[in-house]
Order: C-alpha cells, then sequence, then structure tokens
C-alpha cells in the first residue's frame, strides 16, 4: 500500500534521511522509533509531502506521490495526520473543526459531515464537548478531537507525529487508548513515538531509525527481545 | 482673552455636515485600503519572488513620502496624467486607499507570520487548499492578533483625512476653516473641528472594542 524506496531528504547541508526503503501494508501499525535527531519525524512528514523529500520515490495506493504531476491536495486528503501540538483550529469548535475539511474539501453535505462528525466523536469519547473552542479543553481531549477530526476525511492511511509527547502524563492513556481501538479497527497506521509499551503491545512492526537510515524492520517481539545493532541496545536500555 | 463660542452655534450645522464628508471618504478608502493590504500582505508572503518585490517596492513609496504629497500628485498630476481633472473627493479616496494599503499590508503579514506554523501544516495535511486555508484557517487568526493595530490605522487614517481640506473637499476641517474666516474668529470652530474628531475616534475605538470582545469569544 505504501512504498518508499531510497527517500532521501536534506535540510540545507544537513542529511536528515540517507536513503530509506520501507514497504508498509493495508492494516499494518507500524511504529517508528529512534533516538531524537534520527529523521523518524521528517520521514513521516515525508509521506504526505509537508517536507518535500530531496531524492526517493513514495508510492502510496498506486501513486506516485512525489511526481511533480500529482496532485498534493488530493493525496493529503487521503493521509490523515495527528501532530504532537493538536493544532486544532482555535477560532472553531470542536464540531467545526471535524466538519471543515469534509464540508470544504470533500464537498460533503452539512448532513452528511455532520452525522459523521457526531459518530466520530462518540468513537473517541467527546460527544459533550462538540460546541466547545479547542481553548476550553485539555490535552488529552484535544488530541482525541484531533484525531476525529483527521478520521472524518476517511483516510487511507493515518499518521501519528509524537502524538502523546506534548500530554501531561496522566492524558497519555486515553489518547493511546483511542488508537488503540483505531488499530483493532484494521486502519493502517504509521506513528512515530517513545511510547515502548505503546509500540510493543499495538504495532505489528517496529522501526528504528538512527542517523537518517533505517537500522531495524521488526516484530516488535523480535525487535525488543532481540535488537539486532549496537545503537538500537543502546537506545533500548535508555528508555526501558 | 477674546473667546464667544456663541458666536459660531449658527454655522455649527453647517460644520457637522463636514461628518457626513469626512466619513464617506474615511469609509471607502479604509475599506479600499483594507482589500489592497490583504493583497500586498499575500504578494509579500507568497512564494513567487517578483510579487513579493512589487509589495516592498510599493510600501517603501507609499510609506517614504508624505500622504500630502500623494495627496497633491493625484489631484493636480491627474490632467496632465490621465488628461482630465479628477474630482476632489475621488482624489482624497484614491490617495487615502493607496497610503493606508501600504501600511496594512505590513500590519497583516506580520499577523499571518504570528500565527502558528501549525495551523497551516495541519491545513495541509487535511488537504485543504491554500487560498481556502488563508481565507478561513490563516486570515480569521490573524485578524483577530491584529485588531488593535487595524484600528490604530483606521484612526490615524480619520484623522489625517483632514488634511483633504488642502484640496478643497468641505470636510469637517475645512468647513471649520471657512467659518473660522468668515467670522474673523479661528479658536471656537477649530476646536468645534477638534471636538468632532476627538468623538469620530473615540467611536472608533469603541467599536475596535465590541469587535474585539465577540473575537475573543473562543478564548
Amino acid at each position: 500500500m505504501i512504498k518508499v524506496k531510497d527517500l532521501h531528504k536534506s535540510f540545507g547541508k544537513l542529511e536528515v534521511l540517507k536513503g530509506i526503503s520501507a514497504s508498509i501494508r493495508e492494516g499494518e501499525v507500524v511504529a517508528v522509533i529512534g533516538p531524537s535527531g534520527s529523521g523518524k519525524s521528517t520521514f513521516l512528514r515525508c509521506l504526505n509531502l509537508l517536507e518535500q523529500p530531496c531524492a526517493g520515490e513514495i508510492n502510496i495506493n498506486g501513486t506516485d506521490i512525489t511526481d511533480k504531476k500529482t496532485n498534493i491536495s488530493k493525496v493529503r486528503e487521503n493521509v490523515g495526520m495527528v501532530f504532537q501540538h493538536f493544532h486544532l483550529f482555535p477560532h472553531m469548535t470542536v464540531l467545526q473543526n471535524i466538519l471543515y475539511a469534509p464540508q470544504k474539501v470533500k464537498r460533503l453535505t452539512k448532513e452528511e459531515a455532520e452525522e459523521k462528525a457526531y459518530a466520530l466523536l462518540v468513537k473517541v469519547g467527546l460527544s459533550d464537548k462538540a460546541d466547545d473552542y479547542p481553548g476550553r479543553l485539555s490535552g488529552g481531549q484535544k488530541q482525541r478531537v484531533a484525531i476525529a477530526r483527521a478520521l472524518a476525511m476517511e483516510p487511507a492511511v493515518m499518521l501519528f507525529d509524537e502524538p502523546t509527547s506534548a500530554l501531561d502524563p496522566e492524558m497519555v492513556k486515553e489518547v493511546l487508548e483511542v488508537m488503540k481501538s483505531l488499530a483493532h479497527s484494521g486502519m493502517t497506521m504509521i506513528i512515530v513515538t517513545h511510547e515502548m509499551g505503546f509500540a510493543r503491545e499495538a504495532a505489528d512492526r517496529v522501526m528504528f531509525l538512527d542517523g537518517g537510515i533505517l537500522m531495524e524492520d521488526a516484530s516488535p517481539n523480535e525487535f525488543f527481545a532481540h535488537p539486532k545493532s549496537k545503537r538500537a541496545r543502546e537506545f533500548l536500555e535508555k528508555m526501558l | 482673552m477674546n473667546l464667544d463660542f456663541t458666536a459660531i452655534v449658527p454655522s455649527m450645522p453647517y460644520i457637522l455636515q463636514g461628518i457626513k464628508v469626512t466619513l464617506q471618504i474615511v469609509l471607502v478608502a479604509g475599506m479600499l485600503g483594507f482589500f489592497l493590504g490583504i493583497l500586498l500582505s499575500l504578494f509579500k508572503i507568497s512564494r513567487l519572488k517578483p510579487l513579493g518585490w512589487f509589495a516592498d517596492l510599493y510600501t517603501s513609496i507609499f510609506r517614504g513620502t508624505p500622504l500630502i504629497l500623494q495627496l497633491m500628485l493625484i489631484y493636480y498630476g491627474s490632467p496632465q496624467i490621465i488628461g482630465y481633472q479628477i474630482e476632489p473627493y475621488t482624489a482624497a479616496v484614491l490617495s487615502f486607499a493607496l497610503n493606508s494599503g501600504a501600511y496594512i499590508s505590513e500590519i497583516i503579514r506580520a499577523g499571518i507570520l504570528a500565527v502558528d506554523k501549525g495551523q497551516q501544516e495541519a491545513a495541509m495535511a487535511l488537504g485543504v487548499p491554500y487560498p481556502r486555508m488563508m481565507r478561513d484557517i490563516i486570515m480569521p487568526q490573524a485578524l483577530k492578533n491584529i485588531l488593535p493595530a487595524l484600528m490604530n490605522e483606521f484612526i490615524t487614517l480619520t484623522k489625517e483625512s483632514a488634511i483633504v481640506s488642502m484640496i478643497a473637499v468641505s470636510d469637517v476641517m475645512r468647513r471649520a476653516y471657512i467659518v473660522g474666516g468668515d467670522k474673523y474668529r479661528f479658536f471656537e470652530p477649530l476646536i468645534f473641528a477638534g471636538l468632532i474628531y476627538y468623538c469620530l475616534v473615540m467611536a472608533l475605538t469603541l467599536i475596535g472594542k465590541a469587535i474585539e470582545r465577540r473575537m475573543r469569544q473562543s478564548d
């Protein structure tokens, strides 16, 4: 479903991604882990072209998204993204946040969009917050709204960029629960995370990045029990 | 001291009628300037460099020369440039709009840059096209932040509009001056004009505060 071939990305002289190749099947849940500066967020952001790759190919559902002729907006409609700092639209209510893209981008009618939005709010457990502004929500609630907002576009794949890193510890769980149930529902997910417990429990696969190189790509059991590289062993020792 | 405010009472309605003229200039020029400012600010943040250069050059010219010079150039220069004499009112609106557009574009540009970059990324990630994103996501947040600066600009515009009396537009200022010449006493009508301007500015301030309150609803 997603095929990445020899992906390179540099910021000026700094080479962040040094040729990453991977393929991700439909319904797979992939945890991308690694030390900070390893390029894992950049890798994720290349997948919906928030960063423009310098070289390499990214193929999503048969479309080469790095091709200049590809309509980037159309690609992004199909690739949901959840950010570390939520980035909810502060001037819109929770409901408006979720309704906006389906109505204005996908051209759904108000009724269709609202029906879906309410269903999503139930799914993330926030149906009572529909008319609140984001400023009144806790971090965990904001992130759950952000997940609902991304899901409202019915994307084929969801990207999570450290979705719990900005949360107070007691709110991490509620967000991870939503993500777990999403994983169980068969959504293809790529998650950059520092939550090793979550990676071990919910992911089908772990990708370990270090210095812009995909060092390991294995099942969670294999990776956490028998990391092959020295860098991964060192990293795990610090984390666990 | 030789002050007699009763002497100008019969002329007060005449001066007050100037409010309509002043407001007409300020409202139309302010509106045009605002749209021009939005356009120029979008040029300035555009990836197309020539648009940015144009907007920067525009701003530097209109900020770098006196407003009264721009007004006179447009009014007295029009016969030489376009072949006929334009109306004083048109010249006034045009010069104020062009001038305030330059200042407003800088205010709006600052407002756009102050919006968290994540907002743009979130909109992009949802597949929202650039024009829609600017209109629905970025601009509303930018405008909220720059409202005080924007009101400042409109207040300046209201007061500065008094210079249109130089090209014989019968605004509040001009009328006060005429009454002064008529009665051989300038102090009283000028004070009265000052009072009118002050009230106009106060009204603007209150309107600005009301809008700000409404926009702060989401906080």
